[in-house]
């Protein structure tokens, strides 16, 4: 379980890195009468090896689609890019196309990029916060410990999605991708740290008792020496399970706030924004391609829990 | 104070709605009143709605309150017994089982609200979104109940899903456990049939940790009622908070966290009113 758990996520990651390559179109491409288009069947065989048959618009009002039987477009494969039509104006749309004519599945694996790059790196932030104030609380105990504890507990019982809706609805709502990036970081290493920081402290508070603690400080290791050589180091496998938990909950958070709109801007792919798109539910109970994103997310998250479950922790996620 | 009442305003007009919002008075005294006032349970008045911020609450809070009643309900009905059965014993059935809850565990509320309401869009079984249809609003109080208990199963349900799975995989954790124990050992030795191990001593036993959990749910409750409530369109405290937010309506925003601490109060209260019931040792103590 706990293989095939670590298998996916790095498939995932994979998937997200090579991006540009697997698309088979550029992500912001509008093809204008494709709007809605249904995923294109591609046929094995025939002269071209691969290919598939061009949607053709049949009714603009039921937005139906019909394949133009007549005539094949092939599919380069292995060239510039994985899977891509030869001819510019027929294009590939493995999973569809979106309200715009855009090609879901290109937009899905480049929104991976922002979906999972923001995840990671938030995570990162609120592991590097949480480990710091939390080592320091367990290590200087007392007056500094009892501080530092209950303010990481009074961020610990507030709703999470709330704080993050709160502080992302006082700053200016249109920003430029790149700043609504680094401000969701922000964010999110805000609400995620506490938990960190509570499970590092308890750990370094009950190590600091150890024999080789003593025995470092008898040697002259000072406070600093002792804690990254010591001490940290004691904290690495609950540092990395807790990583794995914060990744989805975080991915999760990018999503909610796309979705209700105080997130990315709608023309960035990211996960959260093409759920947005899909947030019409008359318009997508004929198109539930445009769902794709929804199964994206759950990929990722099963993923981790069966990383989290094969390695013998309860995936306790109480917080989206 | 221009939104309010537009570029010409008169002088008067102008002092009285500065009197109306405090806005004469110096900011400590702001403050102070404002602070005064909440002690009371009075949040003031909501800019977005004209209204004051109690009622608005309140009506909000009940709508949010009848949503996680239920989906805390249908949590339990099915994460507590299908985690005894996972727990307890090997096989098919436990393994289908699990594997349906880890399956659940990994679709959060964001996506079973979506899922649902696209599968009750395309099938027409459940009405899509809000809590009422437009015309039973005036049908009368029984109508007016029925219409409300035909939308409320796809929101809770929503809700009900990953926390029903989180409920199995901690119920099956705390049950293995137990079932190790030396007085379970000891009861199988005394001759007690499966059943009464399994619930009588195994599953008291175990509850101990699940009430715990209780208590935390709520505020997973209240956070993933937030999702649901946007995504169904469920007039809840997660929904005016988001529209309050939006607003900038700091008197509202303030009254739905004031309603949220209560919410969570109420639960780590209702957590450690179950534990007192289900452990003997804490009813111990406080008699001691």
């Amino acid at each position: 379980m706990k293989t095939a758990g670590r298998a996916l996520l790095i498939a995932i990651v994979l998937v997200a890195v090579a991006a540009p390559w697997l698309a088979p179109n550029p992500p912001d491409r509008q093809f204008d009468s494709y709007l809605f288009a249904p995923p294109t069947r591609i046929h094995v065989g025939g002269e071209y090896g691969v290919y598939f048959y061009p949607m053709r618009l049949v009714s603009r009002l039921e937005r139906r689609f019909e394949e133009e039987r007549g005539r094949q477009v092939r599919v380069e494969w292995f060239g510039r890019r994985l899977l891509a039509s030869s001819d510019e104006r027929e294009p590939l749309l493995l999973l569809g196309a979106d309200s715009y004519g855009r090609d879901i599945f290109s937009r899905l694996l480049y929104g991976s990029r922002a979906s999972l790059g923001l995840a990671v790196l938030a995570t990162l932030a609120s592991m590097l916060f949480g480990a710091a104030i939390g080592s320091v609380a367990g290590f200087a105990g007392g007056t500094v410990d009892e501080a530092l504890s209950r303010f990481s507990d009074f961020v610990l019982v507030l709703p999470a999605i709330y704080v993050v809706l709160a502080l992302r609805a006082v700053m200016p709502l249109v920003l430029p991708p790149g700043q609504v990036f680094a401000l969701l970081v922000g964010i999110f290493a805000l609400v995620g740290w506490p938990i960190v920081a509570r499970g590092v402290r308890g750990i370094v508070a009950s190590e600091r008792e150890r024999e080789y603690v003593t025995a470092g400080r008898a040697l002259g290791a000072g406070p600093l020496r002792l804690l990254a050589v010591h001490l940290l180091p004691a904290t690495r496998g609950y540092l990395s399970t807790q990583a794995t938990l914060l990744l989805p909950s975080f991915i999760l958070a990018e999503a909610t706030l796309s979705y209700v709109g105080l997130g990315f801007p709608n023309s960035v792919p990211t996960w959260g924004t093409m759920l947005y798109d899909a947030s019409n539910v008359s318009l997508v109970v004929d198109a539930p391609w445009m769902l794709a994103p929804a199964a994206a997310i759950f990929l990722v998250v099963l993923a981790v829990n069966l990383f989290v479950q094969g390695s013998g922790h309860s995936p306790v996620q109480l917080e989206p | 104070m221009t939104t309010e009442l537009g570029l010409q305003a008169r002088p008067e007009e102008v002092a009285r709605t500065r009197a109306r919002f405090d806005l004469d008075r110096s900011p400590v005294a702001q403050l102070g009143g404002w602070a005064l006032r909440a002690a009371r349970f009075d949040f003031g008045e909501s800019f977005l709605y004209n209204r004051p911020v109690g009622g608005l609450i309140r009506r909000a809070a009940g709508n949010t309150a009848v949503l996680a009643v239920a989906a805390l309900a249908i949590a339990t009905c099915l994460g507590i017994p299908l985690g005894i059965v996972t727990g307890s014993r090997r096989g098919a059935l436990a393994g289908a089982i699990r594997a349906a809850s880890l399956v659940c565990l990994s679709i959060p509320p964001l996506l079973t609200s979506l899922l649902l309401l696209f599968v009750a869009s395309r099938t027409g079984w459940l009405p899509t979104g809000g809590m009422t249809s437009v015309e039973a609003v005036d049908a009368g109080w029984s109508a007016w109940m029925l219409d409300v208990a035909r939308h409320l199963p796809l929101p809770a349900l929503a809700l009900a899903l990953p926390l029903a799975a989180t409920f199995e995989r901690l119920q099956a954790q705390a049950m293995s456990e137990t079932i190790h124990q030396p007085f379970v050992v000891a009861a199988l030795a005394r001759g007690a049939t499966w059943r009464q191990l399994l619930i009588d001593h195994a599953w008291r036993a175990s509850l101990r940790s699940m009430c715990a959990i209780y208590g935390l749910a709520i505020g997973a409750l209240l956070s993933g009622s937030f999702v649901v409530e946007y995504v169904t369109a469920w007039p809840g405290l997660g929904r005016l908070m988001y529209e309050a937010l939006r607003a900038r309506d700091i008197y509202l925003v303030a009254g739905c966290a004031a309603m949220g601490g209560v919410f969570l109060a109420f639960g780590s209260l209702v957590s450690d009113l179950l534990l007192f019931a289900v452990d003997p040792r804490v009813r111990e103590g406080q008699t001691a």
